[in-house]
């Protein structure tokens, strides 16, 4: 028996036996509705029934003093017939690896229910564009809204494009939600190595149950970055603007979202975007980018990360104890400071106990844009004194995924150093030309 | 046509939308419509997956709605992220609620006990989002709804919905929208169809309008309110009739939409009895090109020189049938050309019992006929058009003519200044809707305790202006219609007599509207502001129209500024009337203290507005009195 509805409602429901989706007749005072129940989402109260009117209205009546009656049982919610998929030899095999998000999704009208697809036929049904340009295929991981994922569903996500490219793919695409897709992409960038193929990384910020998504053209660019582009990376591809026109390829460990919900939420950070995406075309936009490769790919994947590693915002005011407690904690601590790399003059003794300890301390800025640049002033200075790495113009969270890479490698703090030091993935050593800072008012 | 509607079984519902005079409904900008051009357009696409499509617009295609682009215009500083669907939309606006219970409870209805926001998809692309929302507030129920002399007309629904953009320009491969209006709160009444008579029809809109202006919270003005009529008979269709601006038409419109309903059944008995079958329509699609190929026609050799082509079908046992007069100046062909422009973007239709014509000689059309296979009894219809166009069009004529054979086809029309009515599209699938999860449902008791006391019904409002300020029942009603009572109520604390004072409001503006000034130019700010210059004696009520209309042309910014121009000295009166005087002495001699009236008539021809009437009343007596002793 299937009823989404607690407490108080629950008790007055299932006693007459009513579940999800029956059709009932309810009678308060001199009123009678008649309508569909709708599964209630667990933060509304428990006072309420939520009833879907024959003309496609949900309302919510109040339990007290109801007299309900079943006038239907439920039926399961259909499947609508989609054609079947048929593999094209002209075109190249690319997967779709869905970790969440809501693009392989949609809305069932007559419950309102948002229901997963079974089949990558489905999402054809909605982007038919696909078909043209890829085969596609789903290799379904899990689904978890992005902000609860962890360093072990990066393993998970990096073992999976390995062997979809071991497998022959030419390029792979990630469905992942949008919160923290960018920490996904710089992750993948550190464990993929000697990677030659596209690994798109792809969501959308209107999901894809609502006409206007942002979802179907992403999809599009994506598919025919990880068929097409030369760029073999990890990169995000989103809207580049907030027109439904071309959508941006951002390398994976230079791409931060900095808009809670504009379509162009994900813009690069010290350097331009790698390539501008139109329906029917790549345009490449820099020359800066490992190329892709022919033939089977080669890839290598190292997943060792250790996760034991914090990201500490720098504020004024901010107490010794928050330090000297990440310290004990963790072993390795990223920093966004102040301005170019600062934080405030008291923290700097326990920084140097911290690193004295075998902890490497590396110090990114919050301003996000620029390099930070630890010579300047005193308080810099003091810093390299205590032994901080300096971050470069790596963002904040790239250094953070890297010391995690890095303390999965070795705990030698010297090696740990070097390490932070090279550029790996192209998360370090931008050329910041006067053209990579973004104010939309110039 | 005499028609007892009791016979035809005639049934009307209507649906009024009203928008409300707050800030938006999902967000918190304001509810203002702009008339500069946008600050930026933003351009998006709309996708329905390809097996929903048909079911939610019967006459979308996909692969048009996909390659269909929308323009929006934005305005930086009265539109936000919201309308632009860059952001989610915020709590529903509990002010626009508040006023929407209001109305349902002044009507009777019952309230839900919680507001459910829906998506309602809507591809026109009329929302950036591609779904309207709106939220059912209140049922109807049997003891709801407004009296009319024909009997009681039940409530059915009370929805609050947000206002869709403002469309700006529409083709087939875009359209332009303006985000202004997008998310203003828009109230739908929705009656049962208790409507028996097109009289009824008007009296009903009339009183849901009146108790919508009671709550003296709905915008006024040019599309603030919008009615929708339902109109259906026994053995026709419901047809939906949009955009009647006008009450006074709505009678009009019910009556010549009864009139065709009749005409198309009587049609459709006089195909039956001539055996016409519907897969006798089933007929290809043929180039008649070639009969034209010495055309004197003009509307044939320019389309030829545009590179198009002339397409035809044979309509088997329809002879007569399309010049069938269906309203009044509206024949039959015309419903198939509407369908021809909605459905194949072209510019209409030729059929055969409209040619001979349009430059279109006997032979030529002998020679279609024969293209064509025609025999006596059968017509014909001709596009002009490319060749995908010219097909889209011909077969959504082909279906329409079978549906001729059915009787009358459910439609969404668009009401037209004559009374008559266009086809607009086919009355959509049933609304696919779901739930906005990005907004939390609303408990509506809460709101409810807030609304301590309903405002007065507009009886009472109109019986109490009446009353305290003395007015007739006809200026407290025009008073009220205009949505300026409050208006009214601040601007008699001023101390102007009250019944110029309402004649202000009203019959002057009326009056300045009739000779085309544009007095939507004229502010509240401009009443006030003439009332209190009347209160101080420095205006004369005289001047009061020419006051209003400089105001609405723009030529003063302000009543002051026109007053500090025209005002005229006791010494300049003077001198008028000495004038006046001297040119009629003979007269005023002749008829002495009994001229009075004649001169001051004269004098204010020269003065009216300029000067307090009284002022000049007195001083003619003075100077009149002058005159006759120094003789
Ligand atoms: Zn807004």
């Amino acid at each position: 028996m299937t009823l989404h509805y607690r407490g108080k409602a629950k008790r007055i429901l299932s006693s007459l036996g009513v579940e999800d989706y029956d059709r009932i007749r309810i009678r308060k005072g001199s009123l009678v509705y008649e309508g569909i129940v709708i599964p209630r989402p667990e933060i509304f109260d428990d006072e309420h029934l939520i009833l879907k009117l024959d003309s496609g209205y949900n309302i919510g009546i109040h339990l007290d003093g109801v007299e309900i009656e079943v006038l239907e049982k439920g039926k399961p919610i259909q499947r609508k017939e989609v054609p079947s998929l048929r593999f094209r030899e002209d075109l190249p095999y690319v997967p779709l690896i869905v970790t969440g998000g809501t693009i392989t999704s949609r809305v069932d009208y007559s419950t309102g229910a948002v229901i997963s697809h079974e089949k990558p036929e489905e999402l054809l049904d909605i982007v038919p564009e696909l078909a043209e340009i890829v085969n596609i295929d789903y290799v379904p991981l899990f689904a978890e809204f992005s902000e609860n994922l962890t360093p072990d569903h990066w393993r998970k996500i990096a073992k999976a494009v390995y062997d979809e490219l071991r497998r022959g793919a030419e390029g792979v695409i990630i469905a992942h939600g949008t919160d923290t897709m960018h920490f996904t992409a710089a992750a993948l960038a550190f464990m993929l190595h000697n990677l030659d193929k596209p690994v798109v990384l792809v969501g959308s910020q209107r999901s894809i149950d609502r006409p206007s998504t942002d979802a179907i053209l992403n999809l599009i660019a994506a598919a025919r970055v990880a068929a097409q582009g030369p760029i073999a990376e990890s990169v995000i591809v989103m809207h580049g603007s907030p027109h439904d026109d071309y959508a941006f390829v951002i390398r994976g460990v230079k791409a931060r979202k900095l808009h809670t919900s504009r379509r162009d939420a994900f813009q690069p950070v010290n350097e331009p975007p790698i390539a501008k995406v139109t329906r029917e075309k790549i345009e490449l936009l820099s020359n800066k980018f490992n190329p892709r490769r022919e033939g089977r790919s080669r890839v290598e994947l190292d997943d060792r990360l250790e996760p034991n590693v914090a990201l500490l915002h720098v504020w004024p005011g901010m107490p010794e104890d928050m330090l000297r407690y990440a310290g004990e904690r963790f072993k390795g601590i990223v920093m966004a400071g102040t301005g170019l790399g600062h934080v405030p003059r008291w923290l700097i003794p326990i920084v140097g106990e911290i690193v004295g300890s075998g902890v490497p301390v590396v110090v990114t800025s919050q301003c996000l844009f620029g390099r930070v640049d630890l010579q300047v002033y005193e308080t810099g200075r003091r810093l390299l004194v205590a032994g901080v790495i300096p971050g470069g113009d790596m963002l904040p969270e790239v250094a953070l995924i890297k010391l995690m890479y890095a303390l999965g490698h070795t705990s030698d703090i010297e090696e740990i150093r070097r390490i932070m030091q090279t550029n790996i993935a192209g998360e370090l050593g931008a050329h910041l030309g006067l053209n990579v800072f973004p104010p939309c008012w110039r | 046509m005499d028609i007892n509607y009791e016979k035809v079984g005639l049934k009307v519902g209507l649906e009024i939308h009203q928008r409300l005079d707050t800030h938006k409904l999902f967000c918190s900008c304001p509810s203002i419509m702009r008339e500069d051009e946008p600050h930026e357009w933003i351009r998006r696409r709309l996708s329905v997956s390809y097996s929903e499509l048909g079911t939610i617009d019967p006459a979308a295609r996909f692969e048009s709605l996909r390659k269909r682009d929308f323009l929006y215009g934005i305005y930086y500083d009265t539109t936000c992220e919201v309308e632009a669907d860059e952001a989610p939309p915020h709590p529903m606006n509990e002010e626009a609620l508040e006023i929407s219970l209001t109305i349902a409870l002044m009507l009777g209805m019952e309230p839900v006990d919680e507001v459910h926001v829906m998506r309602k998809i809507v591809v026109d692309g009329s929302n950036t989002t591609g779904f309207q929302r709106t939220a059912l507030v209140a049922l109807g129920g049997e003891g709801s709804g407004i009296e009319t002399k024909w009997g009681r007309v039940r409530m059915a629904t009370l929805c609050l919905e947000e206002e869709s953009a403002y469309i700006v320009e529409s083709k087939s491969e875009r359209a332009k929208y303006r985000l202004d209006r997008l998310g203003i709160p828009l109230v739908e009444l929705a009656t049962e169809p208790d409507i028996m008579y097109p009289e009824q029809a008007r009296e009903a809109a009339l009183k849901l309008g009146r108790i919508l202006r009671a709550t003296g919270k709905v915008q006024r003005g040019l599309g603030t309110i919008r009615q929708d009529i339902n109109v259906s008979i026994e053995g026709g269709a419901r047809q939906e009739i949009k955009g009647v601006q006008d009450l006074d038409l709505i009678p009009e419109i019910i009556r010549r939409e009864v009139v065709r309903q009749l005409n198309l059944l009587s049609i459709r008995d006089e195909l039956r009895s001539r055996d016409v079958k519907e897969e006798d329509l089933d007929i290809p699609i043929v180039d008649v090109t070639s009969a034209f190929s010495s055309s004197k026609s003009k509307l044939i050799t320019k389309a030829l020189s545009r590179g198009e082509r002339v397409y035809g079908i044979k309509v088997k046992g329809f002879s007569g049938i399309l010049g069938k007069e269906l309203q009044p100046g509206r024949r039959f062909g015309k419903e198939l050309a509407d369908y021809a422009k909605v459905f194949g973007g072209v510019e209409g239709i030729l059929h055969g019992d409209e040619l001979p014509g349009y430059g279109i000689g006997k032979d030529e059309v002998n020679e279609v006929r024969e293209l064509l296979g025609c025999d006596e009894g059968d017509s014909f219809v001709l596009v002009l058009g490319r060749e995908d166009a010219a097909k889209l069009a011909l077969d959504s004529v082909r279906e329409r003519l079978k549906q001729a054979l059915r009787g009358v086809p459910n439609e969404t029309r668009r009401a037209l200044p004559d009374g008559n009515t266009a086809f607009m599209r086919p009355m959509p699938g049933s609304a696919r809707m779901y739930p906005e999860t990005d907004v939390m449902p609303v408990n509506v008791r809460p709101v409810l305790e807030r609304i301590k006391e309903l405002p007065p019904m507009p009886e009472d409002q109109v019986r109490e202006l009446m009353e305290k300020y003395d007015l007739t029942e006809e200026l407290a009603w025009e008073i009220f219609d205009d949505g300026k009572v409050k208006l009214f109520e601040r601007l008699s604390r001023y101390g102007v007599p009250t019944r110029f004072l309402a004649s202000m409001l009203v019959s002057m503006v009326r009056s300045l509207k009739r000779e085309s000034e544009p007095v939507e130019n004229l502010g509240e700010e401009h009443f006030e502001e003439i009332a209190k210059l009347l209160g101080e004696g420095s205006l004369a009520k005289e001047a009061v129209p020419e006051v209003l209309r400089s105001l609405s042309r723009g030529e003063y910014s302000s009543a002051e500024e026109y007053v500090k121009t025209h005002r005229m000295s006791v010494d300049e009166l003077d001198k008028v009337i000495e004038q006046v005087l001297e040119k009629l002495s003979s007269k005023v001699r002749e008829r002495g203290e009994r001229a009075y009236g004649m001169v001051m008539g004269e004098v204010m021809k020269e003065v009216r507005g300029k000067i307090d009437g009284s002022i000049v009343s007195k001083r003619v007596k003075e100077k009149l009195e002058e005159f006759l002793k120094a003789r």
